[in-house]
């Protein structure tokens, strides 16, 4: 797929184009304090083309998926999932960002191998 | 009868003339059966189309006319008319639709003129078995049904009665007036709601030709246009309004209070009641529901006090028949229900209010007597958080619809407010400002500019209660900021629906409504005010939600549509019905479940059960004749055979 809203679109299954900016999304967000942009700029950034700004941004890092958007949102928007497509296309490009050989021994006995797994699922392309 | 059949094909311009190719039409169909005279002609709607028909059908005795052009829908009466002054029925003249049915849907120039040929062809086989038809009369009773005595019904009301003619305004509460009366002061002008509705709500009650219905309502409606027969239910108000003088010292003694609908429960009213001061007509009910005595079996206080002995413990629902020639609704709107908007706590918190309930904070004549104080410690407020489009443009959770009032009420509120209380702050949430009147524009902009109300572009997401404050949870998607606000006022812009009872009434009335509940009209642009049911016209936010200046020349509309069918002597009804053959109905009654009209009912003939047609109310849409086991239902003009006919010249080569 060429064009990355399409992808977005796509792997979401969310309409970006039926967000109206009404902000009620980033009122509720309980992780908003953290973030860098809020997150109906998230959306806003995607509908204006400007998707590599989107993807930069630590917001949709720290977005917990608590779905407080996705209830009140008066779209029917579940925003959470748009947070998921831009993390998963970022996971797409097949980028390592933790190698293996560069786990400590000793981490790899004191930390639950659960959160072992779920690293290298984040972490790894 | 010698079939004496004239064809005049239309090159529409090049619309009919760039694809089929006229003159090999004109050949063929000159050839056909039955037709003596065709022709072509440029544009046959113009003048000299139209004198070149009628002309010919002078000279050539024609019998018979078929204009092949575009859709009936667009020149069908056009050409009737032609056939009128020439002294040919109009029901022997059809049009064949070689536009939309063939030019402007086909490429191949040999196929379509092929199918234009065969278009034509069945035509003119329905012509020959075509009656000469006469329009149906239909008297009219001269009196108008008004439903609603909010500010539309009353407009609409005072024009028909003004026009000479006669109305009935019937109104379910107590008093004329509906919500405009309950407003302070009214968008762009801030001229006084009461002031400027009181005197036509007096107007009203002094019409000679008004009679007027309050604490009444439609209960039934049978009949057609022009001819409505209207069941009024007039509730037991238990005070003989005749006697009554309307002295108010029943409503001083009654013991019971309740919360009062016209306050918006911001303050009590008693048992016994006149909504407000300035109610027409001026005379108390008893709420049966609250009322000590209904209640107990104990207390008439209110009839010891009555020196005119109006009181009547014993009065019951009266039903009252009344005729009338056309019906205008005009039920109005109520408030979306606030429990609903859970996130705002509406309901829960008593400080968070919708704005009709500001409205009464606002009046001069309400529960505070114009000082805008806060409902759960009488305080005034010093900080109030106005939030637009709630439960409104929201498909997902509540209303679509933008309900295109809260925009410019909120800014007055915002703007009244700091008139009443200069040192507090008011603040508006908004998506968007719709601001698209007369005036409008510049009295946000004055909100903004000269009382310096901040208006903050952002949906608020959460209302909590925090040490006796409100706490909002927002964000300026301006400047991308989150916002905690701390007000001690909520404010609700909540979405307009239609009045409660919408559904029960467009069951009564055979009117279609939305997926909303609003009133559908005929045509969204062209048929504004009527609905699809003829004799019943719609006003107001019944409608849909508008404004006062709207809403009022909607009901002058709908009016005008009124006095438009009263100036007739009668109404004339299309000709081409239903009609039913006596001897080969059986009576089963199919058609009449499927009669969408009504028009079809069951008698008793020489002892034998005969489905027979009310001419005047079938629009002839086929329905029954299509379901008829029997054959016995025909439409005129479109009989079986006819069809046959039209198949069989369709078909062969």
């Amino acid at each position: 797929m060429d064009n990355i809203i399409d992808k977005i679109s796509d792997i979401s299954g969310e309409n970006i184009y039926a967000c109206y900016q009404c902000g009620k999304c980033s009122a509720g967000c309980p992780s908003v304090e953290q973030m860098d942009i809020l997150p109906n700029q998230v959306i806003r950034l995607i509908q204006i083309g400007r998707v590599e700004l989107a993807l930069k941004s630590n917001a949709i890092w720290v977005c917990a998926s608590c779905f407080m958007c996705s209830v009140r949102c008066p779209r029917g928007i579940d925003l959470s999932k748009i947070m998921e497509a831009l993390r998963e296309i970022h996971l797409r490009e097949d980028i390592d960002h933790i190698d293996i050989k560069d786990v400590r021994r000793e981490n790899v006995y004191e930390l639950p191998q659960i959160a072992l797994v779920a690293n290298f699922r984040k972490q790894t392309g | 009868m010698e079939q004496r059949i004239g064809v005049f094909v239309c090159h529409c311009g090049i619309n009919i003339a760039s694809i089929v190719r006229i003159s090999d039409v004109v050949k063929a169909i000159g050839d056909y059966p039955g037709v003596i005279h065709a022709e072509e002609y440029k544009y046959m709607c113009s003048e000299p189309g139209q004198s070149m028909i009628q002309k010919r059908i002078k000279e050539k005795k024609l019998n018979g006319v078929i204009v092949a052009a575009c859709s009936p829908t667009l020149h069908e009466l056009t050409f009737r008319n032609v056939a009128v002054r020439s002294g040919l029925n109009p029901y022997r003249c059809e049009m064949a639709n070689i536009r939309e049915h063939c030019s402007w849907v086909h490429h191949d120039k040999d196929m379509a003129t092929a199918k234009a040929i065969r278009i034509i062809r069945s035509l003119v086989e329905k012509v020959k078995l075509n009656e000469e038809l006469e329009p149906l009369a239909v008297s009219i009773t001269k009196r108008a049904l008004i439903i609603g005595g909010g500010i539309s019904g009353i407009q609409a009301a005072l024009d028909i009665a003004n026009a000479g003619y006669e109305v009935i305004l019937v109104e379910k509460s107590p008093s004329i007036g509906g919500h405009m009366a309950q407003l302070s002061e009214t968008f762009p002008t801030l001229d006084c709601s009461q002031c400027i509705l009181t005197p036509k709500m007096v107007e009203v009650a002094q019409n000679r030709n008004i009679k007027l219905y309050t604490y009444a309502e439609v209960d039934n409606i049978s009949g057609f246009v022009g001819n409505f027969k209207v069941n009024i239910r007039l509730k037991a108000s238990y005070v003989d309004w005749d006697k009554c003088v309307g002295c108010g010292l029943c409503i001083e003694k009654c013991p019971t209070k309740v919360s009062s609908e016209f306050e918006e429960n911001l303050s009590k009213r008693k048992a016994i009641y006149v909504p407000f001061p300035q109610a027409v007509p001026n005379k108390p009910v008893i709420d049966r529901e609250h009322c000590r005595y209904f209640a107990t079996g104990k207390c008439r206080v209110c009839e010891k006090v009555c020196e005119l002995k109006a009181i009547d413990f014993e009065e019951e629902d009266k039903v009252i028949e009344e005729d009338v020639g056309a019906i205008v609704v005009a039920t109005g709107y109520q408030l979306y229900d606030i429990q609903k908007i859970g996130e705002y706590g509406a309901g829960k918190y008593k400080d968070v209010i919708t704005g009709l309930q500001f409205e009464r904070l606002l009046s001069a004549s309400g529960p505070t007597g114009g000082e805008v104080k806060r409902p759960s410690d009488g305080k005034v407020p010093k900080r109030v958080s106005f939030i637009s489009c709630v439960g409104s443009r929201d498909p997902e959770l509540h209303k679509s619809y933008c309900s295109k009032v809260c925009c410019m009420y909120l800014a007055k509120q915002a703007m009244l407010y700091q008139h009443r209380v200069p040192k507090g702050k008011a603040t508006v949430f908004y998506i968007d400002i719709r601001s698209d009147g007369k005036n409008y524009e510049e009295f946000v902009q004055r909100a903004q500019e000269e009382e310096k109300i901040n208006f903050i572009r952002g949906k608020v997401s959460k209302v909590y209660e925090d040490n006796g404050e409100l706490v909002l949870h927002a964000v300026d998607t301006l400047s991308g900021e989150p916002l905690e606000v701390r007000t001690d006022l909520v404010v609700l812009g909540i979405a307009m629906t239609p009045a409660s009872d919408i559904d029960k009434l467009t069951k009564i009335l055979k009117i279609q409504s939305d997926k909303d509940g609003f009133l559908t009209e005929a045509h969204p642009k062209l048929r504004p005010v009527e609905s699809l049911t003829p004799g019943i016209f719609i006003a107001g936010c019944a409608h849909f939600p508008k404004d006062i200046p709207d809403t009022v020349a909607q009901s002058s509309a709908s009016a005008s549509k009124v006095m438009e069918m009263f100036g007739h002597k009668e109404l004339s009804h299309d000709p081409m019905v239903a009609w039913v053959d006596e001897d080969l109905c059986s009576g089963c009654g199919i058609c009449i479940s499927l009669c969408p009209y009504d028009s079809r009912v069951l008698e008793i003939k020489e002892g034998k059960r005969i489905a027979t047609v009310n001419e005047i109310l079938c629009e002839g849409c086929g329905s029954c004749i299509a379901a008829c086991p029997s054959g016995a239902s025909q439409q005129r003009n479109l009989q079986d055979n006819q069809l046959l006919k039209m198949t069989d010249a369709v078909l062969s080569e």
